[in-house]
């Protein structure tokens, strides 16, 4: 048995790649449940009821897909140039504790909702970015491998946020708690839906995916940053600077994730703690793949993940089977979605 | 000064060294073996965890310890063969596989291990490894009890890394994973084929990584708990680059590491006005300025990260 | 005689593309037979499936009367068949010892036996004269090196037929005689030879019998002695086709110069000290065995890095700027040696792909943004002008054959009208139709007033556009002579280092150029 790459790669199964990846990690997903003696269907009818049975389930599971977005917009344009930034996660508290940091400047209490807003946001954009630019900068300097120290700065930026709000930003109103001050009211988004926290956040990702696509497939940017990462020695040849590109990239990369997690804290938490992420940094990786790299696809595959999340905590309640499914799930849509874009693009032959 | 000497030479602080050091030569000498055949394995971090886990719950079930171990090699291989298939005939980016292996195997041992234990306010335990005494040896002064009272799985760690040594600079076998990962092309050309060399090589090293996962639950602590393997995995990775992908210089950086970490443990409870956050830093820094100082001067297997296919070059 | 291979009517396809018809072949003991045909026409499938890396879809192997397995190349082996491949099977960082055993012993044995392989191995090298240092890591090693552990590896494994793959594609001249010398000496022991080639001239001086393949089918079969380099070019092509002949020159003033360039090597050999002067409407051709500087020496005036030391001057004027886009503004046209690798970019499209090296032209973007009704414009009007086959703008360039790459890559570069071409190997790896398709663009280019910098290891490609060719070696430049004077002979002494006839002929050449040089500076 051999593959053989396809002359043209099926645009159908290209489309469907990623419904036929969801399917297949639900099946394989439903066996799990199955085993542990649930009735897998049901506890999928459960899942969609807890993300869409009601006006709070439903908010929960927008909330929970707005910084998904952003961390797998972050991952699809660093994916792209074949920057591997999967430090997304560390990114992430990184932004969350810029934005509290930004708001305990004495001179931002003074000023209006409308410029600490935006201004909270550039600085947590800003925190991400340097903490990519770091192990970038490795890279063209030493030649060091991304993967690696992206992953091991996770680790640093938690700790990091910990040993800040252990000190120098420790809410001395918490009763003891490790968390930091709030954000000024003037940094707090504003709410989409009334008595839930749901708020505008979720349209500035939505935004966000527009200007991401809107930069890659429009700009010069855009199409020197995809050249240097299909092919870096053409793409010299062509005069692409493969630097200033890269490190362009990844204050793209680096500023998304940031401003994924200076946005929860402005629009759900209010603080930074260390247990701000459920892991957004690492589905922020899953949902890129999953989208397959699209910025607009990322909408989808964001919204595919906050479903199963949020579904599967009240699933979990009524069925007793682990809310751990839901990230079973996630991961397994990973690789069947590796293995569908791979059937879309080769043939098997005998 | 009184106190950092007091330190390093306290038996107890070098005992600590070789027992933080077993999870890392073990799972140091499964990814070296991944590279080696030419094929970067991140799934490291979720292969640990479900050995872990699955070592644990077989010992907590009833299984003796060196059954657990055996299942929690079994399962770290059943991960290794999926990533192998994933990246070897299918010739799939070994970076995003080896990521997706570590989440689905991590969360999907969070969720066997809910499944067993469902609810419970503190991990049960179980009866790990004790340090097993080398008669004679462990008489002598100093290095007696450092290195010769061990736990059985540390003693297994240190014959592993020879083995490994000998097998890939010694044995036909190895000599053909290393052309695997120098340049595939030419073992196909001997007439061995890459692709099986890989997917059993794979494995083998998946294997250490459950087993490296196993030491975690079945002799430095008791029990399980989510994200215990907390980025060692990932250190693993950094210390293959470290030690320029040979065996003996693995032991080395790993023992290394586990110095500086058994090191700043002690040193955080005499140091005062040091946050802590600081000290569980140093690892993962550590880890970074030795992929700093390795990077240009490595020979880095030639085939790693890429794929193998009949007729593509 | 005795048949030691037959292989009896081979078919093999890809998808729907057929590499093999019905092909038949055999090899009778202490024979040299020569697989001649060109880029594509089936060669290497065809030994590949005879090695067991392809199974054929029809047809058998047999060797010494025996059937061999389908696609098992260790039963080759093990049948005695062996392959020096063109591009090295070897592992760079390991030793050449370990590069020979390896698969050799039982896997499962727990201890490799080196002193017997050693031995083994030194006994072979002497006996056919092929020197290697068994403990030498083999990425230490010359090319000429490399190809000699490939064929002791197949000797090693007690090959009596052996398959060489384009054997002489990266050997000097004297290298390729030696390696041929070796190969007779190899029959007289009693071994059977295969080799695969395009080169007319070292077919028929090497071989015993000739196989043309074409277009995956076997067109003819001649006994060596009975045939000649012109019938065989038309079997192999399957017309005539004649490469455009070289109008006479009318070089103008000098439009690129270097003066002692040096640039220690990217990925290549090293420039040293390097002056050339290239003059509008000539062509100056750079003959030089591959990896000498060629690829340095083009990336360097194609802007991708600076000089060490030395100065690049361009109408005069010395370039402070070395990068791409000031190249291209400058009005240097670029074609890159290697169009898979370097020249484009096999998933982005035909459109992206053309005006990338032109992006930041207001052209094809303003304000940073790509103007891409433009860049399609600009890109259908190549694919038609030049008759870019299967490509549209919208498509992606991987799809397209080489000959069509390559036009969409010429026309790229000279839609904008270039004042120099550098052109590094424009015709490697093209049938004959494209190649003669490609020298005529040089020569159009030449034609209107461009001076053309072309680098090639292609003798006749050289001798047939150059009005002066230069040799490069290590990194040097031999003294121009001109075209007229050139022949294989003085060109191979050239390319080996031996310049003192070189060096004759420019003094003896060299006059009127100086005083057209003086006459100018007058002006």
């Amino acid at each position: 048995m051999r593959f053989e790459r396809r002359d043209h790669p099926s645009r159908v199964l290209t489309v469907l790649a990623p419904v036929g990846a969801i399917v297949a990690a639900l099946l394989v997903s439903g066996l799990l449940i199955a085993l542990a003696g649930a009735n897998p269907i049901r506890a999928y009818g459960l899942i969609l009821k807890g993300a869409f049975g009601s006006r709070l389930g439903l908010s929960e599971m927008l909330t929970r897909a707005t910084p998904l977005i952003l961390t797998g917009l972050a991952a699809a344009v660093a994916f792209r140039a074949r920057l591997w930034n999967i430090g997304g996660e560390g990114q992430f508290y990184l932004g969350a504790l810029g934005v509290t940091a930004f708001g305990m400047i004495p001179a931002v209490a003074a000023m209006p909702a409308g410029v600490v807003i935006p201004l909270s946001m550039a600085a947590g954009a800003v925190a991400g970015m340097i903490l990519l630019l770091v192990p970038l900068g490795l890279r063209l300097k030493f030649g060091v491998d991304e993967v690696v120290t992206t992953l091991l700065l996770n680790f640093v930026a938690v700790l990091f946020v910990s040993l800040m709000i252990d000190g120098v930003m420790k809410d001395p109103l918490a009763f003891g708690w490790p968390q930091s001050v709030p954000v000024p009211d003037s940094a707090v988004l504003p709410k989409l839906m009334d008595r839930t926290r749901l708020h505008v956040g979720l349209l500035i990702a939505a935004a966000m995916a527009v200007v991401v696509w809107w930069l890659q497939s429009r700009t010069v940017f855009g199409i020197r940053a995809r050249a240097a990462g299909l092919n870096p020695r053409a793409a010299a040849f062509a005069g692409v600077p493969l630097g200033t590109t890269l490190i362009a990239v990844a204050c793209l990369s680096g500023g998304l994730a940031g401003l994924a997690g200076a946005i929860e804290v402005m629009g759900v938490k209010g603080y930074v703690t260390t247990d701000l992420s459920p892991n957004y940094g690492y589905s922020g990786i899953v949902i890129a793949m999953l989208a397959n790299l699209n910025p607009i696809g990322v909408i989808g595959a964001a919204l595919f993940s906050a479903i199963m999340f949020v579904g599967a905590d009240s699933m979990s309640r009524a069925l007793s089977i682990p809310s751990y499914i839901a990230d079973v799930t996630v991961a397994l849509s990973l690789l069947t979605m590796l293995v569908a874009l791979f059937l879309a693009q080769y043939r098997i032959r005998r | 000064m009184n106190i950092l000497a007091d330190i390093l030479t306290s038996v107890g602080m070098w005992e600590a060294v070789l027992r933080i050091a077993t999870p890392l030569i073990l799972g140091t000498l499964g990814v070296l073996l991944c590279e080696r055949v030419g094929v970067l394995n991140l799934g490291i971090e979720g292969i640990m965890t479900f050995g872990a886990m699955l070592g644990w719950l077989a010992v907590y079930n009833g299984a003796d310890l060196w059954t657990g171990m055996i299942v929690a090699a079994l399962g770290g291989a059943a991960f290794g063969l999926l990533h192998a298939l994933l990246t070897v005939p299918l010739g799939l980016s070994q970076h995003v596989t080896g990521l997706g292996i570590t989440l689905f195997a991590s969360s999907f041992s969070y969720y066997v291990f809910r499944l067993a234990v469902p609810t419970a306010s503190s991990p049960p335990t179980i009866e790990p490894f004790r340090p097993l005494e080398i008669p004679v040896l462990s008489d002598i002064p100093f290095l007696g009890p450092v290195i010769f009272n061990q736990t059985a799985p540390t003693y297994l760690a240190l014959v592993l890394v020879v083995a490994i040594a000998w097998g890939l600079n010694r044995t036909p076998l190895g000599l053909a994973i290393r052309m695997a990962g120098e340049n595939p092309h030419a073992v196909d050309a001997q007439g061995i084929d890459p692709i099986w060399l890989r997917i059993g090589t794979i494995m083998a090293g998946s294997a250490l990584m459950g087993l490296a996962g196993a030491f975690l639950t079945l002799a430095a602590f008791n029990s399980f708990f989510p994200t215990m393997v907390q980025g060692r995995g990932w250190i693993c990775v950094a210390l293959v680059v470290f030690a320029s992908w040979k065996p003996a210089r693995a032991l080395l950086g790993a023992l290394l590491f586990a110095f500086f970490d058994a090191f700043q443990l002690r040193l955080q409870t005499v140091v005062e006005g040091v946050p802590y956050q600081l000290f569980l830093m140093l690892p993962y820094l550590l880890s970074i300025v030795a992929l700093i100082v390795m990077a240009r001067r490595a020979r880095v297997p030639q085939a790693l990260m890429r794929p193998y296919r009949r007729g593509e070059r | 005689m005795t048949r030691v291979l037959d292989l009896s009517n081979i078919t093999k396809r890809f998808g729907h593309v057929t590499a093999n018809e019905d092909v038949s072949l055999h090899l009778e003991k202490g024979e040299i037979v020569a697989l001649l045909g060109e880029n594509g026409a089936g060669k290497t499938t065809l030994m590949s499936i005879l090695f067991g890396h392809y199974t054929a879809d029809e047809g058998e192997v047999r060797v010494n009367g025996t059937p061999l397995p389908p696609g098992k190349s260790r039963a080759a082996i093990r049948a005695g068949v062996g392959m020096v491949h063109q591009h090295f099977a070897l592992a760079p960082n390991l030793t050449v010892l370990e590069n020979v055993m390896t698969g050799t012993e039982s896997l499962w044995s727990l201890r490799s036996n080196r002193s017997a392989g050693r031995a083994k191995l030194v006994a072979l090298s002497e006996k056919f004269g092929l020197k290697v240092d068994p403990d030498a890591r083999v990425s230490d090693l010359s090319v000429g090196e490399c190809q000699r552990v490939e064929i002791l590896k197949a000797l090693y494994n007690d090959a009596r037929i052996l398959i060489l793959d384009e054997p002489t594609a990266v050997l000097t001249a004297q290298e390729a005689e030696s390696l041929f010398a070796t190969l007779r000496q190899m029959t007289a022991d009693g071994l059977s030879l295969i080799f695969i080639s395009h080169k007319l001239h070292e077919v028929m001086s090497a071989s015993d019998r000739v196989v043309v393949l074409r277009r995956g089918s076997v067109v003819a079969e001649r006994a060596t002695g009975e045939t000649s380099k012109e019938e065989l070019a038309e079997l192999m092509v399957g017309r005539k086709v004649e490469r455009p002949k070289r109008p006479p020159a009318t070089p103008g003033k000098v439009l690129l110069e270097g003066l002692d360039l040096t640039l220690s090597g990217k990925g290549g050999a090293s420039l040293h000290g390097v002056s050339f002067r290239l003059r509008a409407g000539e062509t100056l051709g750079i003959i030089g065995v591959s990896g000498n500087g060629q690829t340095t020496l083009a990336g360097l005036v194609s802007g991708l890095y600076p000089p060490d030391a030395g100065t690049l001057l361009i109408d005069g004027r010395a370039v402070t700027t070395h990068d791409v886009p000031h190249a291209i503004a400058a009005g240097i046209g670029r074609i890159p040696e290697d169009r898979n690798a370097e020249g484009t970019i096999g998933d982005m499209t035909t459109w992206e792909n053309t005006v990338l090296e032109r992006i930041w032209s207001p052209e094809f973007s303003s304000r940073g943004m790509v103007r891409r009704a433009a860049a399609r414009a600009a890109t259908d009007q190549i694919i038609d002008r030049y008759d870019v086959r299967g490509a549209s703008a919208d498509g992606r360039i991987r799809l397209l054959s080489g000959g069509n790459m390559q036009k969409l890559i010429l026309g790229r570069v000279l839609e904008a009208g270039p004042d120099i071409l550098v052109a590094a190997q424009p015709s490697r790896g093209l049938d004959e139709g494209a190649i003669a398709g490609v020298h005529e663009r040089l020569l159009e280019a030449r034609g209107r007033g461009a001076g053309v910098l072309l680098i090639s290891e292609d003798l006749d490609e050289v001798i047939g556009l150059s009005d002066r060719i230069r040799a490069i070696v290590n990194g040097r430049l031999s003294p121009a002579i001109p075209a007229d004077r050139a022949n294989a002979q003085l060109l191979g002494l050239m390319m080996a280092g031996d310049w003192s006839a070189a060096a004759e002929i420019e003094a003896e050449t060299q006059m009127p150029e100086h005083k057209k040089a003086e006459t100018e500076d007058a002006l």
